[in-house]
């Protein structure tokens, strides 16, 4: 890092916004909070009088020239990327502008099955064909691994013209694919390499953590500040690497995001890069310690199975990220959402997710040593209180999605609602998911089989929200009309 | 000199205790420790600002929280303690010649460092051959027990700071698991005349009921606390707190005290009717 890090020039400038007591006869209407007693009661007023729109002093999103400018290269030393995006849509923004700038309609790009919805709804913006590398599913913990060379390789031999390859750097259970090897092979044949590291943003400031996107020579990432990273949600940042040309994503970015970026968004994300330059090495040393102990005692308490680097076999679970408190609760009779339920509903303890054999708990900087006990204990007394017979579980398997037609094509067919249960063999135009963790079941453009919609009934059976449908109730689902 | 010790007790209430000295002031891993010497109620403790105990009505705390479950259970002969800092309790249990062993678990060394120190009409059994003091979280320590307790004292501060994971389900339920098939647990219970303490009380009290077949409320009138009326709960896998009482034997062993008496023990279950339907709301 080259820049002083020290700096926050978008918080810098907030401050001295606040000092000059500037009259505002511009948006947001609510005026410093004046206007609306009772939001500013719930939010603090500290929230609402900078909760300002663009102006000379505080530069423009769209358009930085300024602070927010300063912030990007500040931000771009940070991540060691040639440039930085400050993005206010979420990191779903960040990832639809990866794809949207790389990919054109027919481009085809090699990806994960397990990518999250942002990046199929990107292909049915950009009309992209995906091809779908298998991810191959862990034998007894039925979570989708990395990607393995090996996969890629053939994926990139029997599709030359592919424009880009995308991974996950690390999935959402912290399993890295060999991000180095693979973006070598895809820079070898002219292929762009994009990085989703919404769960990876602590690599880039702890150490002796898995290699990050922009370190491996990707040409994007996409990178969830406000997750590891403890910016405000919704907030994120968009890494470019020197090959990429940084203007024009810019257009593209400008093309769908608001031209009211939130300063409370934007300088959550300046104070975060700052917070990690500065203390992220000593924070995330802590967040180790702390699931290393809750893993090695959830271990003892019997049929859970708290994993970690055991798993990995260099190839397609390349390395792990030991930050992720991943636990299959199989062993235990309870499906992972189950557990998930209970500890809300009778813990007062919310984790991230819970999935048919699994549950992850998020451990960040945020966390203390007194919570860890209490989930450690949870888990103890769910297992003493719930434990059952194990027969009849199924965990999750790869269903390899039959991809008939682009996203996009399928999204804008004409269409009709059946019953799912009878949609055997139609293609379907939406998406269904179990979410969390977003993972898509079905994509638009892919054939429903019988084994798909067994697994959506069994998802639904077992308390998973199913997300997708027009049908909210995921009844009916709208398939493309006539035979194909 | 003109030198007064206050802690809110809500927002617009609070008490003060005009101060003689100022013994202690230290700061932990955990929290900030205080020890005064007042005028009216002797030396007192405080974490982090909140009065813990002061040495005139002190007694009437540690009476109840064990006496009550000894003069039901018949063989109480392994307890853990959780916090209990003070030694208060420590000083009472070590009245019954029937224990053998005692578990103190205090996440905070300190506290009882400065507790030896400064308090010790109350710090004065941490000698005793039975007790074994462990420096850890006590929602740790009591996972690892199965089948072990036929009594778990919880003297733990509010639920919030160190004492939060000692008023959840996890660590009732835990402590269910640590316990003989007819062992009891007794904890502080909060107060329930302020809304905010209320809130904490019902919490409380949900989570005991859900893991504990028996599970009663009993009170008592602690000057120095919020309001004064202050709950203890009573949970238990097999004797009920009144009907089980074996006030004879327990008056036979003849433990002189202040507060506590087996009348006084019957009584204390009888709850005003505005507890008793806050109870049931939460059950």
């Amino acid at each position: 890092m080259h820049l002083d890090q020290r700096r926050a020039p978008i918080y810098e400038a907030l401050e001295e916004f606040k000092k000059a007591r500037i009259v505002p006869f511009d948006v947001p209407g609510h005026k410093r909070g004046r206007g609306n007693k009772e939001l500013t009661d719930f939010l603090g007023e500290k929230c609402l009088t900078v909760d300002v729109n663009s102006m000379k002093p505080l530069d423009n999103l769209c358009h930085p020239v300024s602070v927010i400018r300063e912030a990007e290269l500040l931000a771009a030393d940070a991540f060691s990327a040639a440039h930085a995006f400050f993005m206010v849509n979420g990191t779903t923004s960040a990832v639809q502008a990866m794809l949207l700038s790389t990919l054109k309609k027919g481009d085809k790009i090699i990806l994960h099955r397990s990518v999250h919805r942002s990046v199929i709804n990107a292909l049915i913006l950009c009309g992209a064909v995906p091809i779908y590398v298998n991810p191959g599913i862990h034998p007894t913990l039925g979570i989708a691994l990395g990607m393995s060379v090996k996969d890629v390789e053939e994926a990139i031999e029997k599709n030359p013209d592919a424009k880009a390859v995308l991974m996950n750097n690390p999935t959402y259970y912290g399993i890295c694919s060999d991000v180095k090897k693979i973006t070598e092979l895809a820079h070898k044949k002219g292929m762009k390499v994009l990085v989703d590291e919404a769960h990876g943003t602590h690599f880039y400031f702890g150490e002796n953590l898995p290699v990050t996107a922009m370190a491996a020579g990707a040409d994007m990432a996409s990178v969830s500040m406000h997750k590891s990273g403890s910016s405000l949600t919704q907030s994120s940042f968009l890494l470019c690497g020197k090959n990429v040309n940084a203007n024009y994503v810019r257009q593209v970015i400008n093309l769908t995001q608001t031209t009211s970026g939130s300063y409370l968004l934007l300088s959550s994300l300046d104070l975060s890069r700052r917070n990690m330059v500065l203390n992220g090495k000593e924070k995330i040393e802590a967040v180790k310690a702390m699931t290393e102990y809750a893993r090695q005692e959830i271990n003892q308490i019997g049929d859970y199975y708290a994993f970690s680097k055991e798993l990995i076999n260099k190839d397609s679970i390349y390395d792990f990220d030991i930050t992720k408190l991943s636990v299959n609760t199989t062993e235990t009779g309870l499906a992972g959402i189950e557990v998930y339920d209970i500890l809300r509903d009778e813990y007062d303890i919310q984790i991230e997710f819970g999935d048919l054999g699994n549950i992850l708990a998020y451990v960040t900087i945020g966390d203390n040593p007194k919570n860890i006990e209490r989930l450690i204990g949870a888990l103890s007394e769910i297992r003493r209180r719930y434990k059952k017979d194990k027969t009849g579980m199924i965990t999750y398997e790869y269903i390899n999605p039959i991809v008939v037609t682009t996203p996009q094509e399928a999204f804008y067919s004409e269409t009709e609602s059946i019953d799912l249960e009878k949609s055997a063999g139609r293609v379907c135009s939406e998406f269904v998911m179990a979410y969390p963790p977003g993972i898509p079941i079905l994509a638009p453009g892919e054939r429903i089989t019988e084994e798909i919609i067994r697994r959506i009934l069994y998802s639904k059976e077992k308390g998973c929200t199913l997300t997708g449908p027009e049908d909210m109730k995921v009844e009916k689902v709208k398939v493309i009309k006539g035979e194909l | 000199m003109d030198l007064w010790f206050s802690e809110h007790h809500t927002k617009n209430v609070r008490l003060q205790i005009k101060v003689n000295k100022h013994l202690f002031s230290g700061e932990s891993e955990y929290q900030r420790i205080d020890v005064f010497e007042s005028y009216e109620f002797g030396r007192f403790l405080t974490l982090d600002g909140y009065m813990m105990l002061t040495e005139k009505d002190e007694f009437i705390y540690h009476e109840m929280i064990t006496h009550v479950p000894m003069a039901v259970h018949p063989n109480v002969e392994k307890v853990l303690v959780i916090g209990a800092g003070d030694g208060g309790v420590i000083r009472e249990l070590t009245r019954y010649d029937t224990i053998k062993e005692i578990d103190m678990v205090e996440i905070d060394e300190m506290v009882v460092e400065v507790c030896k120190q400064y308090l010790p009409k109350t710090a004065c059994k941490f000698d005793d051959p039975r007790l074994r003091i462990y420096y850890q979280d006590g929602l740790k320590f009591v996972r690892k027990y199965v089948d072990t307790y036929d009594l778990i004292i919880v003297d733990s501060t509010d639920p919030f700071g160190p004492g939060e994971g000692l008023f959840t389900r996890e660590f009732y339920g835990n402590c269910y698991k640590a316990l003989k098939s007819d062992g009891i647990m007794v904890n502080q219970h909060e107060s329930p005349f302020y809304d905010g303490d209320a809130m904490a009380m019902k919490r409380a009290h949900k989570r005991i009921v859900e893991s504990f077949p028996i599970s009663r409320v009993y009170q008592a009138h602690i000057p120095t606390y919020p309001s004064g009326h202050w709950l203890f709960g009573f949970a238990s896998k097999k004797y009920h707190p009144v009907a089980h009482l074996r006030a004879e034997e327990w008056n036979r062993l003849g433990i002189k005290t202040k507060y506590y008496s087996t009348n006084l023990h019957k009584g204390a279950f009888y709850l005003p009717v505005y507890v008793e339907e806050m109870l049931r709301e939460s059950e």
